[in-house]
């Protein structure tokens, strides 16, 4: 996994609550046996008509907007498990979801890909998403390191887990740390109850 | 202060504890399917690691098999390489795959309680979200993504905050024509589909205590619907009775033994949960969705909301844009076109028994295309042998062959554009069932009626 460093960027607001994995990437689009090349269908049915030509109006296909920010409504990333969701985001671009709440499984999934999930309270965030939708040029710096994040002249502190934040900032991932612990792991599968 | 069933479950579990309030917890059962697995593997080839514990993984394909023909080969490319990659892997491993054609193979979330792998204490997994339904029987189990299927592969453990908990408790008689899919769905209509996240929850209640295992499944099954990581139910002699006796359920002493410890497995009276839910059995009617999240689900005889509470305005009016619905409307006499009866959460023989129960002797309306899909081999087998494939057909429904079918859109099942299903499955978002699919979720006994009808109807006035 790639060092999480500080991110300033310009963000793409996306207004709409319970965002569910499969608007970010539809199930017909799992089919790969790799990681890479997620990011074309990245929110594939919002974005694109049947016939693969643009929908107007959604604001990934909205050129004003850009950068590695997206900022969207509550519960974001609901439904499936798809690491795929993960995948898609991660390879579009995007560095930083922020969002007013976010679902367990994709929260997992995207801190174990060097995505930071940023929760802000329903108030920050419709603030936010005012300001870009005014002016899409508003810049937005995320400090993992002292868990800030500033739009224009708001700003706000973040949660993050202090285990979860080490590793982002050290590129590590879970699997180093498990596969360190196996004299541990041998030990408990003698002694547990196991049926 | 007393332990709930999930602390007890999940402390047993524990094989370090780190900073940040992480647990190091110990998986006892991986089930693998061919969508969220290929990557696993591949970290494994990358990082030069073994698998730590192949005899605690079972594999199986399902999302994205076809239902018709499964003796041919795949005939769309990509899916066939996945599902040829997910042999290729459990092959070079020696992992149990339960490959198409196989007796055992079915949706992954029906072959495990079926088989005995599912058991009341274990701890147990999969890249799936609806992994939730093996809590039926006592279990913790969740979906993880892909980066843990690989955690798990290469550790047999995850490291995980401990959520909180949450006890929801529905007591009571239900009503007739009410089943567990109407339980669930009411529950999330209550508490919406952000309403668990955070929790694993607890189902209690005497509603609860009389349903049948695999009742007990459609409800655990949905607890991801709601958000929550999973949902189980402390084993009893229901739960004892079903897995007694299964393919890998422990026999003679040691079940007896597993069974002694099975019986501490409930909520201490003193124990304290993070959150409290009761529900009266009664106040549950037959329910269907009418919105693009499971939590918009309304009683079938009630008009759609005027609105949704602060906020989530934007989505509800994006919601009836794309179904087509007006708010304050009756969803009563809508006609449908398509009936999908299976998925992980209603293809066990309990529902394909409900489903033939009330069409034997009916014909499905000219309207509807009707397609049931059994959740394994064992089920359509069983099916077969009780006669239920020739009441579908005679009732002018089409029986497939087990798999994931039309709940993903995945595989070649799908619903058109535009067209509303009724179908017993789990999620009701934007092209669920196929880009532009209109799904309203219901239980197999709405769908069978509608089926039936050909439109929404008050089904308490069409009973047996």
């Amino acid at each position: 996994m790639e060092k999480f460093e500080k991110v300033i960027s310009r963000a793409v607001p996306l207004s709409i609550e319970d965002i569910d994995t499969d608007q970010i990437i539809p199930a017909r689009f799992l089919k790969a046996t790799t990681r890479e090349g997620f990011g074309e269908n990245l929110f594939r049915d919002w974005r694109f008509n049947e016939d693969n030509s643009v929908k107007s109006g959604f604001p990934l296909s909205n050129q004003s907007f850009s950068g590695s920010i997206l900022v969207a409504g509550r519960n974001f990333g609901c439904g499936s498990s798809r690491e795929h969701a993960a995948w898609a985001l991660a390879d579009y671009g995007f560095k930083v979801v922020v969002s007013s709440f976010f679902a367990d499984i994709f929260k997992g999934n995207a801190l174990n890909n060097g995505i930071l999930p940023v929760q802000v309270t329903d108030e920050f965030l419709a603030q936010m998403i005012a300001k870009i939708e005014a002016d899409p040029l508003t810049e937005i710096e995320v400090d993992l390191d002292n868990q800030s994040i500033s739009c224009g002249e708001i700003k706000t502190d973040f949660e993050v887990n202090s285990y979860k934040k080490k590793c982002l900032q050290n590129g590590y991932d879970d699997i180093d740390y498990l596969v360190s612990l196996k004299d541990k792991i041998e030990a408990f599968e003698l002694q547990a109850i196991t049926i | 202060m007393g332990k709930t069933l999930f602390d007890k479950v999940w402390d047993a579990h524990i094989v370090d504890q780190i900073e940040g309030g992480l647990d190091v917890l110990y998986i006892d059962r991986h089930l693998i399917h061919e969508v969220t697995s290929p990557q696993a593997f591949d970290e494994l080839t990358k990082r030069n690691l073994p698998l730590y514990r192949k005899e605690k993984m079972v594999a199986t394909p399902d999302h994205n098999i076809p239902t018709k023909n499964q003796h041919l080969p795949i005939k769309e490319a990509l899916s066939r390489h996945q599902v040829d990659k997910l042999l290729e892997n459990c092959a070079k491993h020696d992992v149990e795959l339960y490959g198409l054609g196989h007796p055992f193979q079915g949706i992954v979330h029906v072959i495990g309680p079926e088989l005995g792998i599912t058991l009341p204490g274990r701890t147990m997994v999969c890249g799936d979200s609806h992994t939730s339904t093996h809590g039926a029987f006592g279990a913790i189990a969740f979906g993880i993504g892909t980066s843990q299927v690989a955690q798990v592969m290469a550790t047999q453990c995850l490291m995980q905050v401990k959520p909180k908990t949450m006890r929801i408790t529905v007591d009571g008689e239900l009503k007739p024509g009410v089943l567990a899919k109407d339980v669930i769905l009411y529950i999330i209509a209550e508490l919406t589909a952000a309403g668990g996240t955070g929790y694993f929850v607890e189902y209690a209640g005497s509603a609860i205590r009389a349903l049948s295992m695999e009742s007990r499944m459609t409800i655990c099954n949905m607890s991801i619907e709601m958000g929550a990581r999973g949902g189980m139910i402390a084993p009893d002699d229901t739960t004892y009775d079903y897995v007694e006796g299964r393919e890998f359920t422990p026999k003679g002493e040691a079940f007896e033994a597993a069974k002694t410890y099975w019986k501490t497995l409930n909520s201490d009276t003193d124990a304290k949960f993070d959150k409290e839910y009761n529900f009266a059995a009664a106040a549950i009617a037959p329910m269907i969705t009418y919105g693009t999240n499971p939590g918009m689900g309304i009683k079938i005889t009630d008009n759609v909301p005027v609105s949704l509470g602060k906020g989530a305005q934007e989505s509800f009016k994006k919601s009836l844009k794309y179904m087509g619905f007006d708010p304050g409307g009756s969803l009563l006499g809508k006609a449908i076109s398509h009936v999908f009866i299976g998925s992980c959460t209603n293809s066990r023989i309990e529902d394909l028994r409900i489903v033939a129960d009330y069409v034997k002797g009916k014909q499905k309306a000219d309207n509807i295309t009707a397609l049931i899909v059994p959740g394994s081999k064992q089920v359509e087998k069983q099916a077969i042998s009780e006669g239920i494939d020739v009441i579908l057909k005679e009732a002018g429904f089409e029986m497939r062959e087990p798999g994931c079918s039309a709940c993903l859109a995945m595989n070649d099942d799908k619903i058109p554009a535009g067209a509303y299903c009724v179908s017993t499955s789990n999620r009701n978002f934007e092209g669920r069932q196929g880009p532009g699919a209109r799904t309203l979720l219901a239980s197999p006994l709405v769908a069978a009626i509608t089926a039936v009808e050909g439109k929404i109807v008050d089904i308490t006035k069409h009973l047996n």
